[in-house]
């Protein structure tokens, strides 16, 4: 239960001057639920961008599962430009693509919502599958995978009972409200089997009423599909709600690292929202 | 289940009935007919349509390089079928050319005449094809790294070099140069046409409906989406383009029969853009679409449109006006129209079969309103 599933070491990702992302080191342990929050702009979505192989980070390494998934150093023209530390620490280079990583077993949804627009609801669960199936396109073509493709439908019909999506389910996407919608993409993760889901700010533009049930609906997803769990968001009643631990990050630094009442009495954390009195 | 059962039937219909008159068509009217023309010259058109409907209308690669397919296709099959006997007089220039063999003289060997001729004529549409898929696969390395704009001018860019590339001279032994390859052996009745581009596209169905096919949706409405759904873009990508370019292979050999001659000439950009209209005209991400605009497409502009040329239109003599070109005028004009007010194509992007579906969705509608 207790076995580590995702390390960040010393990731830091530069653009040109500008340090997104600045030395981040995080722990996750299996089953967790983990927030990172902090104010905008502090590098929460470029962190995820890190982990989930959408950018090669400029210095450091992401563990996932005991094994180093991701490593990368200084090179070219960085070399020169870079800013932090631990350079010299890596010598390898692994940079798989997003889909690599996410047939490792981490999928993710979008801040702003990336559903498939012309598919139906059905479909677009059912096309997370892909990554899932062994059949290669002859097969698939003349139909010899039919036991696969059957069992495929049966699990995304069943996840989507699960999700409470199944009326849904021969409706376009795009069609379905704004809660639902994001729903869907949390259902969408799941259908690629993850064991770490990450959830980039999945209440954002939600009321209060709908930021509970998004709440509770994380949990039991948690607790049924054995998931660990690595969130960004905004809203403090969800994060702090739901949380085992929390990462604050701002301007690209960690700032604080604990449980949700640790962080809440946390001056830095508090300057860092509010800013510092300027009684000089 | 029972609507899927209810369109299984439509389908099945709708295939037999096209199959029937066409077979009637072939029974009662000679090969030279003009409506067998335009089943041939349509068949041809629709399996390439298709196939780049999977690629630009289900894939989102905008790709523009169907021509320089299609000229494969028709080069391996006109130079693999042409018989032996008869390759001196063909490769005049080129002392009788480099390859002296024929796929149809070789099955025709251990299969008889008939049969073997006819094996051979489809293993050499077959090579085509697959020549096509393999040139599609060196190309994509470079080229599919590219998007949009970009990624439709490199294609057409390979195309036209190909066409130049074919009518070079130091390859004449085999390409004949700028000559014409001729004499090699056709189908002068409609029914094969019909039945090989009807089994290719019945293929291609297959394909975009396997979880193949759903991937390759994916990826056309959002990419970043679909890679991080684990769907590896660069290999569908890939995959997409090598299977469209193998179709269109196999129609460039199914044009090459059509025509009786083959040259480079015809396969200029414009007949990639005249592809590309059928598809638009279709409905992109439509494969019946597809297949009804060329059909649409070439009945007009080969037979119904063809008296704006020749001075008599509907009854109407004005050979003052009807002179050569004006049909593609009026062409332009109908076209403009089609664009205009079916913004989506004929139909969009639903299937023929899914007719069914909004007249169901109509009768619960109506039923839910009493």
């Amino acid at each position: 239960m207790s076995g580590q599933v995702l390390k960040v070491e010393n990731a830091t990702m530069q653009f040109g001057g500008v340090v997104a992302v600045d030395n981040l080191n995080l722990e996750i342990n299996e089953g967790e639920i983990v927030a990172l929050i902090g104010p905008n702009g502090a590098g929460k979505t470029t962190a995820f961008n890190v982990v989930t192989g959408v950018y090669q980070p400029t210095n450091g390494a992401v563990w996932f599962q005991g094994e180093k998934i991701i490593e990368n150093h200084p090179q070219g023209k960085m070399k020169k430009m870079y800013k932090g530390e631990h350079a010299g620490e890596y010598s390898h280079v692994l940079a798989p693509t997003p889909d690599k990583i996410t047939k490792l077993g981490m999928a993710r949804t979008f801040q702003n919502i990336r559903l498939w627009k012309s598919q139906t609801v059905f479909d677009n669960v059912l096309i997370a599958k892909h990554c899932r199936a062994t059949s290669n396109v002859m097969s698939a073509t003349f139909r010899f995978n039919r036991k696969e493709e059957m069992r495929q439908r049966q699990n995304v019909e069943e996840l989507l009972k699960i999700v409470g999506l199944y009326e849904e389910r021969d409706e376009l996407a795009t069609s379905l409200p704004y809660g639902k919608q994001r729903r869907l993409e949390i259902a969408r993760a799941l259908a690629a089997e993850p064991k770490l889901l990450l959830l980039d700010e999945p209440a954002a533009g939600m009321n209060p009423q709908e930021t509970d049930e998004l709440t509770a609906f994380i949990g039991e997803m948690r607790d049924r599909f054995g998931l660990t769990i690595f969130l960004i968001e905004h809203h403090m009643n969800l994060v702090m709600g739901i949380s085992d631990r929390i990462y604050v990050l701002d301007f690209g630094k960690l700032i604080a690292e604990g449980t949700p009442a640790e962080i809440q009495n946390n001056q830095r954390v508090i300057d860092a929202y509010l800013g510092v009195a300027d009684d000089a | 289940m029972t609507m899927q059962k209810k369109k299984t039937i439509f389908t099945t219909v709708v295939l037999a009935a096209l199959l029937a008159a066409c077979v009637i068509v072939d029974l009662t009217l000679p090969s030279f007919h003009i409506a067998v023309t335009v089943i041939k010259k349509a068949t041809v058109y629709a399996l390439v349509a298709a196939s780049m409907n999977l690629l630009n209308g289900f894939t989102g690669l905008f790709s523009l390089g169907q021509a320089g397919f299609m000229l494969l296709g028709a080069y391996a099959y006109g130079v693999l079928t042409i018989p032996v006997a008869k390759r001196a007089s063909v490769y005049q220039y080129f002392d009788g050319g480099a390859i002296q063999f024929s796929l149809p003289e070789i099955f025709a060997g251990f299969l008889g005449d008939g049969v073997g001729g006819v094996v051979g004529m489809l293993a050499a549409l077959l090579v085509g094809g697959i020549l096509a898929a393999l040139m599609a696969y060196l190309i994509g390395l470079p080229v599919l790294r590219l998007k949009s704009d970009y990624l439709a001018i490199a294609t057409l860019g390979f195309a036209e070099i190909l066409r130049a590339f074919f009518q070079w001279n130091a390859l004449g032994p085999i390409t004949n140069g700028s000559n014409l390859l001729k004499s090699y052996p056709t189908f002068s009745k409609a029914t094969p046409y019909v039945v090989l581009a009807g089994v290719m596209i019945a293929v291609i169905l297959l394909l975009i409906n396997s979880t193949y096919g759903r991937a390759f949706k994916a990826i056309r409405d959002d990419e970043v989406a679909a890679e991080a759904m684990g769907i590896n873009l660069a290999r569908h990508k890939r995959l997409a383009f090598v299977i469209s370019s193998f179709f269109a292979g196999i129609g460039g050999g199914m044009m090459a029969m059509y025509m009786g001659t083959i040259a480079a000439a015809p396969f200029k950009s414009s007949l990639t853009y005249e592809i590309l209209l059928i598809v638009v005209i279709g409905g992109i991400g439509s494969i019946s679409g597809s297949v009804i605009a060329s059909f649409l497409y070439i009945f007009s502009s080969e037979w119904l449109l063809r008296g704006l040329d020749s001075g008599e239109f509907l009854g109407i003599s004005a050979p003052g006006l009807f002179k050569n070109g004006f049909r593609m005028a009026v062409f332009s004009v109908i076209i403009m129209v089609i664009v205009l007010f079916f913004r989506r194509g004929i139909m969009g992007d639903k299937e023929l079969p899914d007719l069914l579906d909004r007249r169901e969705r109509k009768h619960k509608k109506e039923a839910a309103g009493k």
